[in-house]
């Protein structure tokens, strides 16, 4: 109660000048406008189904390579999936349809949301389909769930993502594979020993995945440094953003904020009920790393980047009527979101500065009326380019189109429970996380909406506006 | 602290007042030079410039504070162009030269022996007298810009690297490094001076931020660039690297002097293969590099400013430098600009031609439909395309990325569908009168008011072409040159009914696919076609009269042409060869004669049509570099056996016999108008028919050569072959008067 008369008061002193702006932007609504002049409005559009967020849980998320190393994706995901199944208490053959997203895919389970439903328990009468959109593919999953409701045709839709990385494909060179396949076909010795006879040093060597984009082959990192330095973003104000970023995650953490991780018990280890990529340092320490990409001048390292991370998410997704009608008490609402897409050299990671002016005039709402923000951390270098981006009217107007600069998110409401640069980033289980969290952050912080913005490879972005549902 | 700062923006408003071209700002201990000429898209070492970078650096040199310095360019796309040109053309004498030489030596040796370390940040060209001054800094930062290129192409000008770019690089990259470099001129990219060692460290460009790329990328390049400069000064960073194994084992094997006369043999040798000796910068770049490592730098540097004297004086270089100008002016549009951006091309005719114009027009962004009449060549079109841009990408010059984005560019068809959204309409079909009328009259049905017609033809007068035409104003010749993609050179036409703004677009359209354009009037063979068919007339005689295709071969090639007689005709193909001169042999009459237009017709009853039929003058088979005369075509040539008059039948005789018909029908197209200046008609013989380049074209030949000379022994040839040698009325008067020149 305190908290939320804390937040009238912080959100009272709506300028005139800003209400002003509000009202010559979107004239026609003054209905709205009114309500405002109580409390904030509802977001609610008249003919459009309001979908919530029941619920969102997570597998702890661990550096690559620890305790989920002999795992495989599926299983990854099949936790998190009991896990909600186990937080919401969700009869099993309730759920209508489950999206998951991935983005390294294990090319035994390409359809890895069917193959974890099933390990997981879930009715085999529920259809499972993967999404991949690298870093937003969750995102991609809970707005594929919210189309599907939207248009209705499912009431309540199970979406998630998981990645694994301690396990990755590495494939037989392009030579050798030919042969390989050749090899099934042939038919005599003779061909064969000719097609194995055809086989050369070179051809062993293996293929290994990079995180780079196929357009232009340039890695993420070397582009995230490019992107500081194209925006004066200094290694200081990196190492410091990945310093509180760390700071902000091992306090939420110890404070027991972290409320969608469940406890997950692998096979043949212990119990894993935390994240263990938080690991608050100081500044001398990040200062004495070198550079990671761009040597010897760059300014992204291993400190202030995101790390490889193994994880999985899930969030329950159903219509209002629904949820109610089966006795949940929803989380928040989903909302108006954006996908956008620049540049993938010079803007690959420039995602959260697009789409966020967008989804607000979707939404009719100014960066003053959010109260919490959940970015994705991709680099530091990333999240501060992001705000100088956003903070620039010559950037808006030269870039995006757009008369003015949407403006920076004030960093109090920014991320305040750590980010992936410190919690991880498992790539297609982020969106997820992000999503739960402002959810979580909007019920304990007393606040009424939320806005998630995130960048992904090929010059991808996205963006939602949650609501927080009436407590 | 304010005080201080006014103190300093004062300080540096007075340098920015009285000096206009270099100015430097104190950054802590580092001092950054700025270079700008105010005066030029790209900076040059001008006179003024290398004043007041002297003025500024004794300054620096002078001030306790500083500890290192940073040289860089404020212009985007240039760090320093080279040097002045206009500076060494002005002078007179080779001494005059050779004292701009010395002065460029001694200010940098200055640079090189500087206390205070310095840092050159290069982004954009670094070439000439740039290299020369960033090789002479003790550190080199460049960015990975598309624009950044580092190289000598002096010799390509006919000098040398003269502010000791021959001393100094050998000693940086090792000989067989240095010699690549300075003797074949060619512009290094940053990745691979960063392999060479070239430059210590590069830096990447950026994207959109809080200003433009172009400015952030220069700003960034200098912010690392003081960082390095401090690291040199506190000898953080070492300035001598780690040598590699390779490294030492190459040194090793380098202190042996037979090993290093072995190197200057050999290269003295492919140069000499190279440029038949008719080029004289390379030999003396090897002189100079072998005089500053044998003999030490004293004598290296004496050699170098004396040679670049000396070489600034040569008729070679000054044909060259006016090639240069030449290539400038014909890359730039004189027509104004086109009313309507040409952005839809489609090409007729998917045979070598018009698949390679399509291939150089998909890259630059053009919407491009290329149609054919069958699928089979449709294919083989489409498949060469391809095959030009991948090859690029195996070459790492471009990425496949972009190769696929390029094909995207590519539409292939079989009917005209998508016509009428067409600008521009490139006909590339067989060089057949009715052929061409019948596609012109099924094209203008489908195009839109707007759209250009051009017609790609190497010797149909394009008045007869467009006599079918419902909008003559709209139709215009383009002569590209096979192969599209490597041949710079594009022969615009025009008719007297051709309107200025479909000129102006085809010029637009050739400049933008990379092309240096002339454009000529018309009339049969228009310029290019016109000079050309003489000349193999006369090689057809010459061949007749018994000397081996590959005699004549070197007898052409020993004047300069890249590639002989024999083996043009079997370039160009021994059909349009026969074609040409039957067509233009109609037009000019007995002018055009010489050898017996039989002799080619009979080769190609015989299928021998050049290389592509796999036989001409030589036997060409596939993977064999090695070429066999071809036996049946010499007994051919037996059976027009003419008996040669000794009296013009010299080797020499031969030469110019070839040359002068050739000479002669430039000037006269010069005097008839087809050619608007000598500058395009220097520039069309030397980029689309290989005419020598140390001779810098028909025009600067007579120059040069003397027209009174010339004359003379085109009348000793006349009293034999007749008005085949007779000068044109433009070619006497240049005779007569001394004091004409085409060139000024």
């Amino acid at each position: 109660m305190a908290s939320m008369l804390l937040t009238s008061l912080r959100s009272s002193p709506l300028t005139s000048v800003q209400a002003a702006q509000f009202a010559a932007r979107s004239l026609g609504t003054s209905v709205h406008l009114q309500a405002q002049a109580k409390s904030k409005k509802t977001l609610a559009k008249p003919g459009v189904k309001n979908i919530v967020l029941v619920d969102g849980v997570r597998t702890p998320f661990l550096q690559s390579g620890t305790i989920y190393a002999d795992l495989m994706p599926h299983d990854l995901a099949r936790a998190a999936l009991q896990g909600l199944l186990n937080r919401t208490g969700l009869p099993k053959d309730a759920v209508d349809y489950i999206v998951y997203g991935t983005v390294i895919q294990e090319v035994k389970t390409s359809n890895v949301a069917r193959e974890a439903a099933l390990g997981a328990g879930f009715s085999d009468k529920t259809p499972a389909h993967t999404v991949t959109m690298a870093c937003i593919s969750s995102n991609q999953a809970m707005t594929t769930a919210v189309g599907l409701i939207a248009a209705g045709q499912c009431d309540a839709v199970v979406a998630g993502g998981v990645e694994f990385m301690s396990d990755v494909p590495i494939r037989h060179s392009r030579r050798m594979r030919k042969t390989m396949l050749s090899l099934n076909k042939a038919k005599t010795l003779g061909a064969r020993l000719s097609l194995l006879g055809s086989i050369r040093l070179a051809h062993l060597a293996p293929e290994l995945p990079a995180v780079a984009e196929f357009s232009t082959a340039e890695t993420m990192g070397h582009s995230a440094d490019r992107l500081a330095a194209a925006f004066g973003v200094s290694r200081l104000e990196q190492d410091e953003f990945a310093l509180r970023s760390h700071t902000l995650a091992k306090k939420a953490q110890d404070s027991g904020l972290l409320s969608d991780v469940i406890s997950f018990k692998v096979p043949g280890k212990d119990i894993v009920s935390k994240d263990n990529g938080i690991r608050p340092s100081t500044m001398e320490q990040m200062a004495k790393l070198k550079p990671a990409f761009i040597k010897p001048h760059g300014t992204v390292t291993a400190a202030n980047s995101s790390f490889l991370t193994d994880g999985a998410s899930a969030v329950l997704i159903m219509s209002e009527e629904k949820a109610l009608a089966m006795g949940y008490k929803p989380k928040a609402y989903l909302r108006d979101f954006v996908y956008v897409s620049q540049d993938p050299k010079d803007q690959l990671l420039l995602g959260p500065t697009y789409a966020t002016p967008k989804v607000l005039e979707k939404s009719g709402l100014t960066l003053n009326d959010i109260d919490v923000f959940e970015f994705h951390e991709a680099f530091a270098g990333q999240i501060m380019a992001n705000l100088k981006a956003m903070e620039s009217d010559w950037f808006a107007q030269t870039y995006m189109g757009r008369k003015t600069k949407v403006g920076a998110p004030p960093m109090e409401k920014f991320n305040s429970w750590g980010g992936s640069l410190s919690l991880g980033h498992p790539f297609a289980a982020t969106g997820c996380r992000l999503v739960t969290t402002v959810a979580h952050r909007l019920q304990k912080e007393g606040g009424q909406y939320g806005l998630v913005a995130a960048c992904a490879a090929g010059g991808q972005g996205h963006a939602m506006v949650i609501e927080a549902y009436p407590q | 602290m304010l005080h201080c700062i006014t103190r300093r923006t004062f300080r540096v408003a007075a340098c920015i007042m009285a000096r206009t071209h270099v100015n430097y700002e104190i950054k802590g201990d580092v001092a950054v030079v700025r270079m700008n000429d105010p005066n030029s898209r790209v900076n040059t070492l001008s006179t003024q410039m290398q004043r007041e970078m002297t003025e500024v650096m004794d300054e620096i040199w002078g001030n306790n504070a500083v500890q290192s310095v940073v040289l860089i360019s404020s212009k985007p796309g240039s760090f320093i162009a080279g040097a002045d040109l206009n500076m060494i053309q002005a002078c007179t004498t080779a001494e005059e030269v050779t004292g701009l030489s010395q002065e460029g030596q001694r200010m940098f040796e200055k640079v090189e022996k500087s206390p205070k370390p310095i840092v050159a940040a290069i982004n954009g060209s670094c070439l000439g007298g740039g290299l020369e001054f960033a090789i002479s800094c003790q550190y080199r930062i460049a960015t990975k810009s598309k624009k950044t290129v580092l190289g000598c192409p002096e010799v390509m000008l006919g000098l040398l690297p003269g502010a000791g770019g021959t001393q100094r690089l050998p000693k940086m990259l090792g000989l067989p490094s240095a010699f690549d470099m300075i003797l074949t001129g060619r512009s290094i990219r940053p990745d691979k001076a960063k392999k060479m060692g070239l430059v210590h460290q590069l830096v990447d460009t950026l994207g959109p931020g809080l200003k433009s790329p172009e400015e952030r990328t220069i700003e960034y390049l200098e912010e690392v660039a003081v960082e390095a400069a401090r690291g040199l000064a506190k000898k953080q960073i070492p300035l001598t690297k780690e040598k590699g194994l390779m490294q030492k084992i190459q040194d090793y094997v380098m202190s042996y002097p037979f090993v290093r006369q072995q190197i200057y043999n050999t290269v003295q040798n492919k140069v000499m293969k190279q440029t038949k000796g008719l080029y004289p910068a390379p030999l003396k770049i090897i002189e100079c590099v072998k005089a500053g490592v044998e003999q030490g730098p004293t004598a290296g540097y004496l050699a170098e400013s004396q040679h670049f004297g000396k070489l600034a004086m040569t008729p070679e270089s000054k044909a060259l430098i006016g090639l240069y100008h030449g290539q400038v002016t014909c890359k730039k549009n004189r027509f104004r600009t086109p009313e309507k951006d040409a952005k839809t091309l489609a090409i007729l005719g998917a045979g070598l031609m018009g698949a390679g114009i399509a291939q150089v027009s998909v890259d630059k962004g053009f919407h491009t439909i290329l149609k054919d009449t069958t699928l089979e060549g449709l294919s083989r079109g489409e498949q060469q395309v391809y095959k030009g841009l991948n090859d690029k990408t195996k070459k790492k010059s471009i990425t496949s990325f972009e190769r696929d984005s390029f094909l995207s560019n590519l539409t292939g068809q079989l009917d005209y569908n998508g016509f009428n959204k067409a600008d521009m309409i490139i006909e590339a079909v067989f060089e057949d009168l009715s052929i061409k009328h019948k596609v012109l009259k099924e094209v203008e049905a489908v195009i839109p008011p707007h759209c250009i017609f051009a017609t790609n033809t190497s010797a149909l007068p394009i008045k007869d072409i467009a006599a079918v035409s419902k909008r003559p104003e709209k139709v215009i010749g383009m002569h590209y040159f096979s192969p599209v993609d490597k041949m710079q050179l594009l022969e615009i036409i025009t008719t007297d009914k051709t309107s200025k703004d479909t000129t102006a677009s085809a010029v637009a359209v050739g400049l933008k696919q990379g092309k240096v354009i002339i454009v000529v009037g018309d009339g049969p063979g228009f310029y290019t076609t016109r000079c050309l068919a003489p000349m193999l007339a006369e090689a057809v005689r010459v061949l007749q009269e018994g000397v081996d295709p590959k005699k004549l071969d070197g007898l052409t090639t020993g004047f300069g042409f890249p590639v002989g007689a024999a083996t043009l005709a079997d370039e160009v193909g021994i059909d349009v060869a026969a074609h040409v001169a039957e067509d233009l042999g109609k037009a000019f009459g007995s002018r055009f004669g010489g050898g017996n237009v039989e002799v080619l017709k009979t080769m190609v009853e015989k299928g021998f049509k050049g290389r592509k039929s796999g036989k001409g003058c030589y036997i060409y088979q596939p993977g064999l570099k090695r070429r066999d005369v071809n036996t049946e075509a010499l007994e051919i040539l037996e059976s027009y056996k003419l008996t040669p008059n000794a009296a013009v039948s010299s080797d020499s005789d031969i030469q110019y016999r070839l040359v002068s018909r050739f000479v002669n029908e430039a000037v006269l197209c010069l005097q008839e108008g087809i050619l608007a200046s000598p500058v395009e008609g220097d520039i069309g013989a030397v980029f689309g028919l290989g005419f020598p380049p140390c001779l810098g074209g028909p025009f600067r030949f007579v120059d040069s050569f003397g027209a009174d000379k010339l004359v003379e022994k085109m009348r000793k040839f006349e009293e034999v072959f007749g008005n085949q040698f007779t000068p044109c009325q433009l070619l006497l008067d240049h005779a007569k008067d001394p004091s004409k020149k085409f060139h000024k």
